[in-house]
């Protein structure tokens, strides 16, 4: 019977069933943790007195509270709590033999940017992190799901989750994307499209001409959000990018063992006749620039329109929930998004903290100035990340600019470190969500490109590249 | 996990949609290797609000959350979870939740309920207008009650079983240790070691 990825993945990991049929146990290929969401997972093995069934397929890296202004070698943040958590990980990952790349070591990094770097996400695979931007993984045609920490004891107890199977959906691009728009343009316009629960319950597959043409770390933007859509996981089909992207990295396959992995991801395809739950199908023709104005990352709208007018919404919750954005996000109907002035600047994260993101913004930012009151911060990815972009100066680019050049972290896009804003705030962010104090308590967060980001911040109001 | 078949409590409504996770707990709440602790920090910022429903001097004792549509969306902490358990919720009603969220709900032992969205407007609507409403919820009969009304409640079998059943899902996995053995030696990848 004909199969799509999603179901091939799936029944390739399937050990058993419950007993009422109701959910699958599913083999995990690879588990990444890390600091936030890990320790009472390894406390409540400790309690039970189980152990880690397979360190060799864990790695943990510190990322979400540590400090991206002080690096500390060896230490985590100026905040006690936040030390002890990195401390509970170091300890927990001696204890029970998984590797870790602590603050400091070559590869240490935001997770999702990590595994990917080092050749770990690998096509046919199955993922969990313990974090909801594990979807960042279906970029390589893996099935990567982000889990909860009773979920990560699990994982670390048994290498198996038990699951439901996925509902499946199709996203399928077609046209040609137009220069100056971005992975992340196309998704906050499929999120716009569908809505925040619009893939509730589903697994997506991207697919059609446009994706075939973006780079590995655009995929990685575009599957990161899935999660944005509702989806449980994203996925793009492997194909040349995805293999001439692999080859050589550290953890990938090499030799005779590559040429038979290649064999068994190119059987992993969607077959031709194969069905979908849902199905649906986005233009890209006109794709403009994308940024948010509420509160969800499907309150977004291109950078040439205006701040919505609830008054015009004949449906009375939509109506509700537009005014509370705006409320919020201290916008008047009507405003047109380039009248709205930031004081901040994120570009960073697990969605748009990858080199290419890096070199796009500061394609823009060479040889312009940030006005003196947009406070800019550009945060690289991973440790790798800085180094490469250092060796090709884009650091002194982004100084000599006027924006502050930090060490790899989650830093802005989850604020549980010392990098967050001050209330009142309003800040213009290549991260993945504009929740209410995402940033701060009561910052006002604008989801953006790291193209817009950058135009936005010399500027100093929403902007797209082509308002320069 | 706790065994749960029936509950019966007062509740608080949130009706509105799209709660995310960021909203019940904050990030730098969940600055903590503990499970517990979060009840001070439950909606932190909505609660300087004086008028938001957890301010309730009537409704303190409330163990049943009314919540609005995709309940629970965004990040994966379960410290959502566990923030809402520490304020003394047992139940999560709701037309429909986050992904992550329904299934931590159902690891870390918060009840979490579908009704179909026209019973659950008017369960909105009638705990808006009293503070002191019972509602029995009973898994057993599939059942959610309130003011003589009888609707049918929505849940995962799977999870309907794991709180009927009060199971260990560890031990209970665990229990399949050769099915997981045999399809290591089976599947056996390329082993995954840095080269």
């Amino acid at each position: 019977m004909a199969r799509n990825i999603i179901d091939k993945i799936w029944d390739r990991h399937v050990l058993t069933q419950s007993p009422d049929g109701e959910s699958d146990l599913l083999y995990i290929d690879f588990h990444l943790l890390h600091e936030a969401s890990s320790p009472q997972a390894f406390e409540g093995l400790r309690i039970a007195g189980r152990t880690v069934r397979r360190p060799d397929l864990s790695l943990a890296t510190e990322d979400h509270v540590v400090s991206t202004r002080l690096n500390l070698l060896g230490s985590g943040d100026d905040n006690p709590i936040a030390r002890e958590m990195v401390s509970a990980l170091r300890k927990n990952c001696a204890e029970f033999g998984i590797a870790l790349h602590s603050l400091g070591s070559a590869d240490q990094g935001i997770v999702h940017v990590v595994g990917p770097q080092l050749g770990i996400t690998q096509p046919g695979m199955t993922i969990v992190c313990g974090d909801s931007h594990t979807s960042t993984h279906g970029a390589f045609g893996a099935l990567a799901f982000g889990i909860g920490t009773s979920q990560v004891e699990h994982v670390l107890a048994s290498q198996t989750l038990w699951m439901t199977r996925p509902k499946t959906m199709a996203v399928t691009f077609t046209g040609k994307l137009p220069r100056g728009t971005t992975a992340k343009d196309l998704m906050l316009h499929l999120i716009a499209e569908i809505g925040t629960g619009g893939a509730q319950g589903f697994v997506i597959e991207y697919r059609g001409e446009p994706i075939r043409e973006l780079s590995m770390e655009s995929r990685m933007t575009l599957c990161n959000m899935s999660i944005e859509a509702g989806a449980r996981a994203g996925l793009i089909a492997p194909d040349r990018t995805t293999y001439d992207y692999l080859r050589g990295r550290p953890y990938a396959p090499a030799g005779d063992d590559w040429t038979e992995s290649k064999h068994n991801w190119e059987q992993l395809l969607t077959d031709d006749d194969a069905t979908f739950d849902r199905e649906v199908t986005l233009d890209v023709s006109d794709l403009e620039p994308f940024v948010t104005w509420g509160i969800n990352p499907g309150q977004a709208l291109p950078v040439s329109s205006s701040v919505p007018d609830p008054v015009g919404e004949p449906d009375a919750r939509q109506r509700e929930q537009i005014t509370r954005a705006l409320d919020y996000m201290d916008l008047a109907p009507g405003t047109p998004l380039r009248d709205v002035a930031v004081d901040a600047v994120f570009i960073g994260s697990c969605t748009n903290g990858r080199l290419d993101d890096l070199r796009a913004a500061a394609e823009i930012l060479q040889g312009r100035q940030i006005p003196e009151h947009v406070t800019t911060v550009v945060v690289p990815g991973s440790a790798e990340v800085k180094r490469r972009a250092e060796a090709e100066g884009l650091d002194v680019i982004f100084e000599a600019a006027g924006a502050q050049w930090r060490s790899p972290g989650c830093s802005l896009c989850v604020a549980m470190n010392d990098d967050f804003l001050e209330p009142g705030t309003r800040c213009a962010s290549t991260s993945n969500r504009n929740f209410e104090g995402r940033q701060g308590s009561g910052v006002r967060t604008h989801l953006v490109s790291p193209t817009t980001a950058a135009a936005t911040a010399v500027l100093g109001h929403l902007a797209s590249a082509n308002d320069l | 996990m706790q065994k749960v078949t029936s509950h019966r409590g007062t509740a608080i409504a949130l009706p509105q949609s799209n709660i995310d996770t960021d909203q019940i707990i904050p990030a730098r709440h969940c600055l903590t290797t503990k499970r517990s602790g979060f009840a001070p920090h439950l909606f932190s910022r909505w609660r300087l609000d004086p008028d938001f429903a957890l301010n309730d001097p009537d409704r303190s004792e409330a163990t049943v959350l009314v919540a609005g549509a995709n309940f629970g969306t965004g990040s994966s902490r379960e410290h959502a979870v566990w923030a809402l358990q520490d304020w003394g919720f047992a139940i999560v009603i709701a037309p429909s939740f986050g992904d992550i969220f329904y299934t931590n709900c159902g690891r870390a032992g918060l009840l979490p309920i579908r009704l179909a969205p026209d019973s659950h407007a008017q369960l909105v609507d009638d705990v808006l207008n009293d503070p002191q409403l019972q509602i029995q919820v009973d898994l057993l009969e599939d059942s959610v009650e309130w003011s003589g009304r009888r609707e049918p409640l929505l849940i995962d079998a799977d999870l309907r079983r794991r709180f009927i059943e009060g199971l260990d899902d560890i031990d209970l996995t665990l229990a399949y240790d050769q099915v997981i053995a045999d399809f290591e030696k089976k599947h056996a990848r390329i082993p995954m070691t840095r080269k």
